[in-house]
């Protein structure tokens, strides 16, 4: 059958512009600026290992703080009435179709020294306070922007979890403590996993934030790799491993939440 | 659930919502402001809107996401449904393992794909003699706006009557012709939905587009990060306005015209027990 | 007898080189209502695709009205389809939806003609003044009817429906049984139709061919099937039977549990091993003393119009209807009349079928259950 013919295009463009970047990646990790096979880059890394944890620190810090804020709120929303939910939803998903650059410069005047927060603290007799160029600011600019990553797939799952379920654990006899614990968040934590990732992959590899909020003082893999490939320490082949590696453990890491949450489909939504 | 209850956990939704428009309030608040501060209240002025829209960086760099969103956008939803078609009439051997290569750029972190990508245009740049720019830029919006395509046209696929495209070709239409007085009709919402994702991605998109575009092309996000880290212009909380005005107007619209489709179908609809 | 119109020959059809249909032979005649009866993965639908032109057999060819029509694609066949979930275009309303075969006619049909046509249909199927709906707005049955209409409109000889009636409750499958005799009689044409309820296929049709495992087992009318079913499977499958292992001792005499009784059947090898077939509604019961075999009541079900009781002879648990109540524990004799007792050869059926010894009332319900998973056989070559 000639359908099938339809594909070949994409996969050809898949190979060319999917895979062997990705490859590319790799070669240019396991060589040197001269050509040659050699694993020094990965040994160059040491030094790095600061920033390694430091990123991944941030990440699971925003990650958690995302987690905590998003779930209650994903619980609330699913048990709205239809026409709230829509409303709500669509103003969750408002900021994040203006522009990431202009949601994060908006913390930028809020945070700054002389910015509102401060002023507002100085207000009441309290501060200065410091937020901005510190690892806080950071957190803040990554929960700010990553929020919704977690609330709506972690909603999309509530919101289908069957009412009768719920009803039956009331009905045999389950407090709402207990129904919450042994139904809901049972049946949640596949959007709970989805949301951990899109939320971590993304913080866990920012440079913008760090650079925006964080005033480029707090240097964090992403920023490490943008040096190598753009910034002053050109040294592509030092970045490629970096990536490498930040890849992989990322791979790692949602290989255990896919086990975590086996056989469940992700629930990304946008 | 208690009245009580219900009350606290708006009393929550309110809070989160305020953590995400106050910072986009005051900076719309602020391009109003005479000052060249963003935290100091001046006066009232329109002159920051006057500006941006006579800084020719700024508004290059907008025609520049407006024609490569629109162009990618428009070429990743042509190639992403066809793309799609082919797939699901593929058998699930092959499917299942292209599927997966469709996903990486969805679940590998931007900066990889950027500069992922990046080596490579370098790498072939060298070759073939081309430097990155517009070209490159735009296939790397296509590329990681497909995959968005094809999971929204997928699942429209997989939803339709398993008979439909027999039953269009036992009335008497060729393949092709099922297709276009068939298929494409029944998964619209599917392709629309895509080229709408593909579209926001590729306005949002900065990680991307700064690794491929090379040194004489500059996206909005691109201008806005290399303003960030000069002096800053209430100029881009006048940009952020705008920016905002237009996506609340967008979603607005489109939200109320599924309202309205919505009210429509169910004047028609009989209750019905399968769907 | 009217003339042959489609016939399948040495049909056979493998999919990954697993064969679902294993070289057939089929005659259908014009103005017919054949059913392709039998259980799912049998392979009544792929029979019916080969005949739309959806499926080109492996080998074997395919001819209507004489002519050869492997290479004809289904949309130059005129043969047209009612598909099992109706596939109708939700895009498009009810008027489009029938009005869509005649709009891809070449040459254009006109206007005129086309609203007359598509307005027609719908008389014929009872929905005028539903042009303007939605498709997603109507019943099942309604949908049902859009779907008949919208193959009916192109006026073909053969109709092919694909289990028409699956996704309705009871008491509408029974209204579109009627109504499909009717419309078929109106439009005096072909129709195939294929499922695996056999109440369906013995009410409606001319004839039937019962199917298994890739085969046909059994062609005829409704009555032939019922009252001389080839072998065990059919028997089974249409209607309820007691399937009992027998010897012909002579033409016209078969012993059963050691027991001589009378029957119609002969031309047997002399003490060849058979299939005995008796029909609950064909054992009389009798006084204990007067009964050719006597057996205990082990179970008794009150089906309205009369009784199922299960019989125990000597370990072998026979079904019979019965309107007279003998309570369970209760020892009865039961006396068969030599036309109720059908003698079949042995098959590879024999001893799988005809035993009620795991009899609950629910056996109706289990055997539909096991037909539901339709389709699955087609899934491989999509």
């Amino acid at each position: 059958m000639k359908r099938r013919t339809l594909a070949v295009p994409y996969v050809l463009w898949l190979a060319a512009f999917v895979v062997a970047p990705v490859i590319l990646i790799v070669i240019y990790a396991f060589t040197s600026r001269s050509g040659g096979f050699t694993t020094e880059n990965f040994s160059a890394m040491g030094k790095y290992v600061s920033v390694f944890a430091r990123s991944f620190a941030l990440a699971l810090i925003s990650t958690a703080v995302c987690l905590a804020l998003g779930y209650p709120l994903a619980y609330v929303l699913a048990r709205e009435p239809a026409r709230r939910q829509r409303i709500m939803l669509m103003l969750l998903m408002l900021p994040m179709w203006m522009n990431f650059l202009l949601r994060t410069y908006a913390w930028m005047s809020i945070l700054e020294n002389t910015g509102l927060i401060s002023r507002l603290l100085g207000f009441f007799g309290l501060g200065p306070l410091r937020v901005i160029n510190t690892p806080a600011a950071v957190v803040i600019g990554m929960v700010y922007n990553f929020l919704p990553f977690m609330a709506l797939p972690v909603y999309s799952v509530i919101v289908k979890i069957d009412r009768s379920l719920i009803e039956a654990a009331q009905d045999l006899g389950g407090s709402p403590r207990t129904v919450f614990l042994r139904v809901t968040l049972p049946l949640s934590l596949p959007g709970v996993l989805s949301g951990v990732t899109m939320v971590f992959v993304p913080a866990v590899s920012t440079f913008v934030i760090s650079q925006l909020l964080g005033g480029g003082k707090y240097l964090l893999l992403g920023d490490l790799i943008e040096m190598q490939f753009l910034g002053q320490a050109y040294n592509p082949h030092l970045g490629s491993a970096i990536a490498l590696v930040m890849m992989v453990v990322v791979m790692i890491f949602m290989f255990f939440m896919n086990k975590f949450g086996e056989g469940e489909d992700k629930a990304v939504i946008i | 659930m208690t009245g009580k209850k219900g009350a606290g956990g708006r009393f929550y939704t309110y809070l989160v919502m305020l953590f995400l428009y106050a910072p986009i309030f005051i900076l719309i608040v602020f391009s109003f402001n005479e000052a060249n501060s963003r935290t100091r209240w001046t006066g009232f002025t329109l002159k920051w809107y006057g500006e941006l829209l006579a800084d020719r960086g700024i508004m290059s760099s907008f025609y520049t996401t407006i024609s490569v969103s629109a162009l990618s956008a428009a070429i990743a939803t042509a190639a992403g449904t066809l793309a799609s078609v082919g797939l699901f009439n593929m058998r699930r051997r092959w499917r299942a393992p292209i599927l997966s290569v469709n996903n990486i750029p969805l679940i590998n972190a931007d900066i990889i794909t950027g500069v992922a990508m990046c080596l490579l245009f370098v790498s072939l740049g060298s070759v073939l003699k081309f430097r990155l720019g517009f070209g490159t830029l735009l296939i790397a919006h296509i590329t990681f706006n497909i995959p968005y395509v094809v999971l929204s046209v997928m699942p429209k696929l997989r939803q339709l009557d398993e008979n439909l495209v027999d039953a269009a070709q036992d009335l008497g239409c060729t393949w092709f012709r099922a297709f276009r007085k068939v298929i494409m009709p029944e998964i619209m919402p599917g392709i629309v939905n895509g080229a709408m994702i593909a579209f926001t991605m590729s306005i949002d998109d900065f990680v991307i587009s700064y690794f491929t575009a090379g040194s004489g092309v500059m996206t909005l996000s691109m201008k806005v990060f290399s303003m960030t880290r000069k002096r800053v212009s209430p100029k881009i909380n006048a940009l952020s306005s705008l920016m905002f005005a237009a996506v609340l107007f967008l979603l607005l619209a489109i939200n109320i015209r599924e309202l309205s489709q919505e009210e429509r179908r169910k004047k028609g609809t009989k209750p019905r027990k399968t769907r | 007898m009217s003339k042959e119109l489609i016939r399948l020959a040495n049909c056979t059809m493998a999919f990954d080189g697993e064969v679902v249909l294993n070289n057939i032979e089929l005659s259908i005649n014009d103005k017919e209502f054949l059913t392709l009866l039998g259980p799912s993965g049998c392979g009544k639908t792929t029979t019916l695709r080969i005949i739309g032109g959806f499926q080109r057999p492996t080998s074997g060819d395919v001819f209507f009205d004489g002519a050869r029509i492997n290479d004809i694609p289904p949309h130059r066949r005129n043969v047209n389809t009612v598909f099992q979930k109706y596939a109708l275009f939700t895009h498009l309303d009810v008027f489009e939806n029938v009005a869509f075969g005649l709009r891809m006619q070449k040459p254009a049909i006109g206007k005129a003609e086309l609203v007359s046509r598509v307005l027609e249909m719908l008389e014929i199927v009872s929905l005028r003044g539903f042009e303007r709906r939605e498709t997603a707005s109507l019943s099942g049955g309604q949908q049902q009817r859009v779907a008949i209409a919208r193959a009916l409109v192109l006026r073909p000889k053969v109709l092919l429906l694909d289990e028409p009636l699956g996704a309705l409750d009871l008491r509408l499958r029974k209204d579109m049984q009627n109504e499909l005799k009717r419309i078929q009689q109106a439009m005096d044409i072909t129709f195939v139709y294929v499922t695996h309820d056999q109440e369906e296929a013995l009410a409606m049709s001319d004839s039937v061919v019962v199917m298994d495992g890739g085969e046909i087992l059994q062609i005829g009318t409704p009555e032939d099937i019922y009252n001389e079913p080839e072998n065990a499977f059919v028997a089974d499958f249409i209607g309820e039977s007691n399937i009992v292992d027998g010897v012909m001792t002579a033409d016209g005499s078969v012993e059963i549990f050691g027991r001589r009784f009378a029957c119609l059947d002969g031309g047997f090898a002399p003490n060849e091993p058979v299939d005995v077939v008796i029909r609950p509604e064909d054992i009389d019961i009798v006084a204990l003393g007067d009964g050719m075999l006597t057996g205990t009541v082990t179970n008794v079900t009150f089906k309205g119009v009369h009784y199922d009781i299960i019989v125990d002879f000597k370990g072998f648990k026979w079904l019979i209807q019965t309107t007279d109540l003998s309570p369970v524990g209760a020892r009865i004799g039961i006396k068969i009349d030599p036309d109720g007792i059908h003698i079949m050869k042995k098959s590879r059926y024999s001893g799988l079928f005809g035993d009620y010894s795991s009899y609950s009332a629910e056996y109706d319900e289990i055997s539909d259950a096991a037909a539901v998973p339709a389709g699955t056989a087609q899934e491989a070559d999509s």
